[in-house]
C-alpha cells in the first residue's frame, strides 16, 4: 500500500499515456522556457510570444505525428518536406488559377476544395512510396531520398517556379494571424470541451476496469488528474486570450464594422490560432490511431519485430503503404497551413523541413531503431525545437549559431535517451 | 500409399504430401510426407538442417514451398501465409518465440486478433482480462502484464508464446524446441501441457532436439536427414539408440516404416553390426 502511495506520481503519468521519458521532456520544455524568459529580460515567457511560438510549431508538429509512425515502423521519411512544396504548389495553383476560372475569386467552398485535392494528392504521393517500400521492398531511405529530389523539382514544374500568390482569404485562415485565430469565446469553448472530454475518459476508463474486475485508481488520483490537465487546457486558452490584436489591425476592423473606437484602443483577444488548433485535433487523432487501433498496434508490432508480425498473421506490407499514405496526408496538412501563413507557395517551401521533423521526433524519444515513440513525445519535442530557436531569435542569436545549438540539443537528446533507456531495461522495468 | 499408416490412430488430421523447398540450390525438403492425427504428439527429429523447422513452417504457413499438397481433414488446405494457416486452426510456437519485444504480453497473446470494442477500438481491458486468465493456467506467479516482453525472463516469454496458442481454440499446434530456453522446472511445466492438450483431442508436431523429451511425451517419431524422412515409428516399437541411428545414419530400424531418406539397409546388415 505504502509502496503503491509512493508510486503513485507515476501511475498519473502513464495513465495519461505519459511516460517519464514525457515527464523530462516536459520539464526540459519548461526549463527552457525558464531560462529564456531570464536571459531576455522577461520577453519570452509573454502571451505574445507564446502564441507565436505556438503558431510557428504547429507546421513542424504536424509532420511530426506522423513521422513518429514512419520511424516506429523502422522506416524513415526524407521527402516530406519535398512533398510539401509540391503539393503546396498545386494548392497555390488550384485555389488561385484553377477554382477562380470556374467559380470567379473567393468562392466560399475554394478553400476546401483546395484543401481535399491538396491532402488527396498528399495520400497518393504517401502511398506510392509506401508501395514501393513495402511491395518492392526498396529501403525507404532510398526510395524518399528519390522522393525528396523528385519532389521538389516537380515542385517548380508546376508554375516553373513562379510564386503562387496572394491566395484565398478563406483558405488563409489556416495560416494564422489575428483573422485566422478563434476569438476568446470560442477559446474557452475549446478548453472547456477538451476539459470535458478529459473527464468524460478518466469516467470512462474508471466504470471499464470496473467491470473487468481491474482495481480502478484511487478517486483522488483521478480527481488530481483531471484537475491538472484541465488547468493546464484553460491556462493555455487563457494565454492565448490574454495577446490582444495589434491597434493598427483593429483600428481596420473597427473601421469596416463601423464601430466606435473607444479611448485607449479596443481589447480583441487572438485567441487560440486555427493552425494550432488543426495540429491539436492531429496529436488526438494520431494519439487515437497509435494506442487505440489495431492499426497502431501493428505499427507498433511491426518496428519490435517485423518477423513476428508477418508470423502473427499481420499484413505487414499494406500497414507499411498505410503508414506512407498518412505521411504523406500530413505532409500535405502542413503544406496548406505553410503556404497560408506566408499567404504565398513558393517551390523553396518546406525545404529541409524533412531533417527538422526527424530532429523533433528524436527529441521527442523516437528511437530510429524502431518500436519506440509516442506522438505526444514527439510533438512535445517540435515545440521545444521551436522554443530553442524562437528564444535564440529574441536573444539576437545569428542564424548559423541557431543551427549550430540546435544540432548540438538533438545529438544530445539522442544521448540521453540511450542513457534513459539502457539504465531502465538494466533496472527490468 | 499405406506407408503412413502405422500408429495413426483413425484418419490422419493433417496429411503433408511430397512437399519440396529448395533455397538456390540446396533441397531444404526433399519430397518430404507425414501424417498427424488428432490426439496424438508426433516428434519431428534429426540434426541441424535435417529440414526439421522448414517443414513445420510449410505447415504454419511462414515458408513457401515449390511443390507437395497440404490436407487437413482429408481435404487440400490452401496454406501460403500465417493468416491462412490460423484459419485452419493451425497454431505454431517458434524456436524464436516470435514475439514484438516493444509491446506486453497481452498486445503479443492476441497479437493480430485483437479484442474490439463496440466502438472499433482496441479492447484492452478484455484483452489483458483474458490475458490474466490464460497466464493464470500456465505460469500462475506471472503478473507483468504492463511491461513489454523484452524485459521478461526467458520463461516467461516462453509462457507468452504458448498462451498464444491455446487461447485461440488451436487443432493443430505447432511446437518448434519448446523447451530450448527453459530451466528443468519450467521444462516440466510445458510437458505437463503438452499432455493437457493432447488430452484434449490436439494434433501436436514437437520438434525436439532432447530425445528424452521426444521418447517422455511423443506417441510417434518421425525422423529426417537432408530434407528428406528417414523414417516413422510408434516411440514403443523402437529404442533411443536406434531412433539415434535414424537421425546420424538414416538409418531404418526394424520397428519403423521406412521413407525416402532412409539408407539402404544392406549396407547395414554386414556381419560387424549387433542390432538389438
Amino acid at each position: 500500500m505504502k509502496q503503491s502511495r509512493l508510486r503513485l506520481p507515476a501511475l498519473f503519468f502513464r495513465s495519461l499515456g505519459l511516460d517519464t521519458r514525457t515527464l523530462g521532456l516536459i520539464a526540459t520544455l519548461l526549463l527552457i522556457w525558464v531560462v529564456f524568459h531570464l536571459l531576455s529580460g522577461g520577453l519570452f515567457l509573454t502571451p505574445r510570444n507564446l502564441w507565436n511560438l505556438s503558431v510557428q510549431s504547429s507546421a513542424i508538429a504536424i509532420m511530426t505525428a506522423g513521422m513518429v509512425l514512419v520511424i516506429v515502423s523502422r522506416n524513415i521519411d526524407l521527402s516530406i518536406g519535398s512533398m510539401l512544396g509540391f503539393v503546396g504548389m498545386i494548392m497555390g495553383v488550384i485555389q488561385t488559377d484553377l477554382l477562380p476560372k470556374l467559380f470567379g475569386f473567393e468562392y466560399p467552398a475554394t478553400w476546401a476544395l483546395t484543401l481535399a485535392a491538396g491532402l488527396t494528392f498528399g495520400v497518393l504521393l504517401g502511398a506510392l512510396q509506401g508501395f514501393i517500400v513495402a511491395y518492392i521492398e526498396i529501403p525507404s531511405f532510398i526510395v524518399t531520398l528519390g522522393g525528396l529530389l523528385v519532389w521538389r523539382g516537380a515542385a517548380w514544374w508546376v508554375t516553373s517556379g513562379q510564386t503562387v500568390a496572394p491566395l484565398d482569404d478563406t483558405f488563409k485562415l489556416m495560416g494564422g494571424g489575428p483573422e485566422g485565430s478563434i476569438g476568446a469565446m470560442w477559446s474557452w469553448f475549446v478548453g472547456l470541451g477538451a476539459c470535458a472530454a478529459v473527464a468524460l475518459s478518466l469516467a470512462n476508463g474508471r466504470t471499464k476496469r470496473k467491470k473487468f474486475g481491474f482495481l480502478p485508481r484511487p478517486i483522488a488520483a483521478d480527481i488530481f488528474l483531471g484537475a491538472v490537465a484541465c488547468a493546464v487546457i484553460l491556462g493555455a486558452v487563457a494565454v492565448a486570450n490574454a495577446y490582444p490584436w495589434p491597434p493598427g489591425i483593429v483600428a481596420r476592423y473597427a473601421q469596416a464594422r463601423h464601430i466606435a473606437l473607444p479611448e485607449g484602443g479596443l481589447f480583441i483577444a487572438h485567441g487560440i490560432a486555427i493552425p494550432v488548433l488543426i495540429a491539436m485535433a492531429v496529436g488526438v487523432v494520431m494519439t487515437f490511431l497509435a494506442k487505440r487501433t489495431r492499426f497502431g498496434r501493428y505499427v507498433y508490432a511491426i518496428g519490435g519485430n517485423p518477423e513476428a508480425a508477418e508470423l502473427a498473421g499481420i499484413n505487414t506490407r499494406w500497414v507499411i503503404v498505410k503508414v506512407f499514405m498518412l505521411m504523406g496526408f500530413l505532409a500535405a496538412l502542413s503544406g496548406a497551413v505553410m503556404i497560408a501563413r506566408l499567404n504565398a507557395a513558393t517551390n523553396a517551401e518546406g525545404t529541409l523541413a524533412e531533417l527538422l521533423v526527424i530532429a523533433a521526433a528524436v527529441i521527442g524519444g523516437t528511437s530510429l531503431a524502431g518500436g519506440v515513440g509516442t506522438v505526444a513525445g514527439a510533438m512535445l519535442g517540435a515545440v521545444i525545437m521551436q522554443s530553442l530557436q524562437s528564444g535564440m531569435v529574441l536573444l539576437g542569436v545569428d542564424t548559423p549559431l541557431q543551427n549550430i545549438a540546435v544540432g548540438v540539443v538533438l545529438v544530445l537528446a539522442a544521448w540521453l535517451d540511450a542513457l534513459y533507456r539502457r539504465r531502465t531495461t538494466s533496472q527490468g522495468v | 500409399m499405406t506407408d503412413f499408416d502405422i500408429g495413426a490412430a483413425g484418419p490422419p488430421l493433417v496429411t503433408l504430401r511430397d512437399i519440396c523447398v529448395s533455397f538456390g540450390g540446396v533441397h531444404a525438403l526433399d519430397h518430404a510426407s507425414l501424417e498427424l492425427c488428432a490426439g496424438e504428439v508426433l516428434a519431428l527429429v534429426g540434426h541441424n538442417g535435417a529440414g526439421k523447422s522448414t517443414l513445420a513452417k510449410v505447415l504454419s504457413g511462414a515458408c513457401a514451398r515449390d511443390s507437395g499438397t497440404i490436407s487437413i481433414g482429408g481435404v487440400e488446405a490452401a496454406i501460403s501465409s500465417p493468416r491462412d494457416a490460423r484459419q485452419y486452426g493451425i497454431e505454431t510456437i517458434y524456436q524464436t518465440l516470435a514475439l514484438a519485444d516493444n509491446i506486453d504480453a497481452a498486445a503479443n497473446i492476441f497479437l493480430g486478433r485483437e479484442l474490439k470494442t463496440s466502438w472499433g477500438t482496441l479492447d484492452d481491458l478484455a484483452m489483458e482480462a483474458q490475458a490474466r486468465a490464460v497466464m493464470g493456467r500456465l505460469n500462475p506467479q506471472f503478473a507483468r502484464f504492463k511491461d513489454p516482453v523484452k524485459s521478461l525472463s526467458g520463461g516467461q516469454r516462453q509462457s507468452v508464446a504458448i498462451a498464444r496458442t491455446i487461447l485461440f481454440n488451436a487443432r493443430i499446434l505447432i511446437m518448434d524446441e519448446p523447451t530450448a530456453a527453459l530451466g528443468p522446472q519450467e521444462t516440466a511445466q510445458v510437458g505437463d501441457l503438452i499432455r493437457k492438450l493432447k488430452a484434449e483431442g490436439l494434433a501436436i508436431l514437437l520438434i525436439s532436439h532432447d530425445i528424452h523429451d521426444v521418447f517422455d511425451l511423443a506417441d510417434r517419431i518421425c525422423a529426417m536427414k537432408n530434407g528428406r524422412v528417414v523414417a516413422t515409428a510408434r516411440v514403443a516399437d523402437v529404442s533411443k539408440d536406434e531412433v539415434l541411428g535414424m537421425i546420424i545414419l538414416g538409418k531404418c530400424p526394424p520397428g519403423a516404416l521406412a521413407g525416402p531418406g532412409a539408407v539402404d539397409p544392406s549396407r547395414f546388415d554386414a556381419p560387424a553390426h549387433t542390432a538389438p
